[in-house]
């Protein structure tokens, strides 16, 4: 990692950076405490520059704005229960569960910095309706189901026939700002990128890899771009064994 | 957090008042689903957020579409502003600023640079600047603060945050070696900050 990337903080706080450079910072910030504090009080000065070019909307503006509010839900808070350690402690580890959950918690603690750009290689393929819906209508589709506290549910379909899987995402809260959820598929006691997931609380993502063969999925949240690892790194969302249909 | 309190229902959006309205109360009200809370916050903050996207956005049309997007927007996320990491006026603009930034980069060549309306060599126009904000008491504190930067640091900071370009795009247009606009920008924002007084510096 350059030792020049905390000097990107100014071109950030005002959106002066390139998507890689953004991408990099991004990811250099999850790791960052200092650069993160340094950010807001940037962005708090770099804000400040719009009081010199106040200027009142068109009159019509006010009413649209009003109309376009009136037909969007706005998300729910990003719930602890769902990202943090809380949902991971209170489930006990089961046999797919330890490779995990080490990974991450070993990653965390030593605060590995990962250098290697290579944002957006996989970005998610969001599937036509009728991929998943091929998979449901599989006669050997299967259906695994993950409920969280605050009312969202993750459900993933697989096919073993297709070598198939699809997940699909009830009222989820987005990942946090710069963060983003990947999904991944267990072989054995090794976790394997199956994703990423994009914002918005409905969404069906079709995972790549060999779900015929997998052991059980998880859900992590990472920084955006994914795990440059190969591994989980971030806190982990869900982890679901396939041995429980 | 403040207790609850009322807000008048027709907060004046009179340029230059400092925003009288709890805006992280209206936030978190708009984040219940609460639209009477939200056009009392768009009462409240419209002129900075439209003047801004017109200023980056320069085409009034596309500013309006910023603007009403990034509106929505707030609305959808407000209940992920957390007062512990900003104000809530610096968190909106920080939305309505990415937004901008976003459509001016993706318009490029089309609209921006081929546009009669507002082209001119000078990149920054601090005569409709001042002229649009000349009542704000903010505002005259904030140029002034802008006046202590070196010219540099200036123009760096003001071809980024309100021309849109990046930081190596800056260096360009100021002639400075590739690597070096970057720190003028920061150096500019720390100075601006410092000097404001504002993010706990």
């Amino acid at each position: 990692m350059s030792i020049d990337i905390h000097a990107l903080s100014g071109a950030y706080a005002v959106d002066a950076l390139d998507d890689i450079e953004r991408a990099q910072f991004e990811r250099h910030l999850a790791d960052c405490p200092a650069c993160r504090a340094e950010v807001a009080s940037l962005q708090e000065a770099s804000a400040l520059m719009a009081e010199t070019v106040l200027e009142a909307p068109p009159a019509g503006l006010r009413d649209r704005v009003l109309a376009d509010i009136a037909t969007v839900r706005p998300l729910p808070p990003l719930v602890t229960g769902l990202v943090s350690g809380e949902a991971v402690a209170r489930r006990p580890a089961r046999r797919w569960f330890p490779g995990l959950v080490a990974a991450a918690a070993v990653v965390t603690a030593i605060g590995v910095g990962v250098g290697v750009t290579q944002p957006w290689q996989d970005e998610s393929s969001q599937v036509q309706p009728s991929a998943v819906d091929r998979i449901k209508a599989a006669d050997d589709v299967q259906s695994f189901s993950k409920d969280f506290p605050d009312g969202s549910s993750a459900t993933l379909y697989r096919s073993t026939s297709m070598n198939k899987a699809a997940i699909v995402t009830k009222n989820m809260a987005d990942a946090p700002s710069g963060k983003v959820y990947e999904l991944w598929l267990q072989h054995d006691d090794r976790m394997v990128a199956a994703g990423l997931m994009p914002d918005g609380p409905d969404n069906v993502v079709e995972l790549s890899g060999d779900p015929a063969t997998a052991d059980g999925f998880g859900i992590t949240v990472e920084t955006d771009g994914g795990s440059t690892s190969g591994e989980p790194e971030g806190e982990v969302v869900a982890v679901v064994g396939f041995d429980q249909a | 957090m403040d207790p609850l309190r009322p807000v008048s229902d027709a907060p004046s959006p009179a340029e230059g008042a400092s925003v009288a309205p709890d805006l992280a109360e209206l936030l978190k009200l708009s984040g219940r689903g609460d639209q009477g809370a939200f056009s009392q916050l768009y009462d409240a903050v419209s002129p900075r957020v439209f003047g801004l996207a017109v200023r980056v956005v320069r085409d009034r049309a596309q500013a309006e579409e910023v603007t009403q997007e990034a509106l929505l927007e707030i609305w959808r996320t407000a209940s992920r502003f957390d007062p512990d990491r900003g104000s809530p006026l610096a968190w909106m603009l920080t939305i309505v600023h990415r937004k901008s930034v976003d459509r001016v980069r993706s318009a490029e060549a089309s609209t921006r640079r081929d546009t009669s309306y507002h082209q001119q060599n000078q990149p920054v126009d601090h005569d409709a600047t001042a002229e649009a904000a000349h009542a704000s008491l903010e505002a005259r504190r904030v140029r002034t603060a802008l006046g202590s930067l070196t010219p540099v640091q200036r123009e760096a900071l003001e071809l980024a945050y309100f021309g849109g370009y990046t930081h190596t795009e800056v260096a360009g247009l100021l002639d400075l070696p590739v690597g070096t606009a970057k720190t003028r920008i920061r150096d500019g924002l720390i100075r601006l900050r410092d000097t404001m007084g504002v993010g706990g510096a």
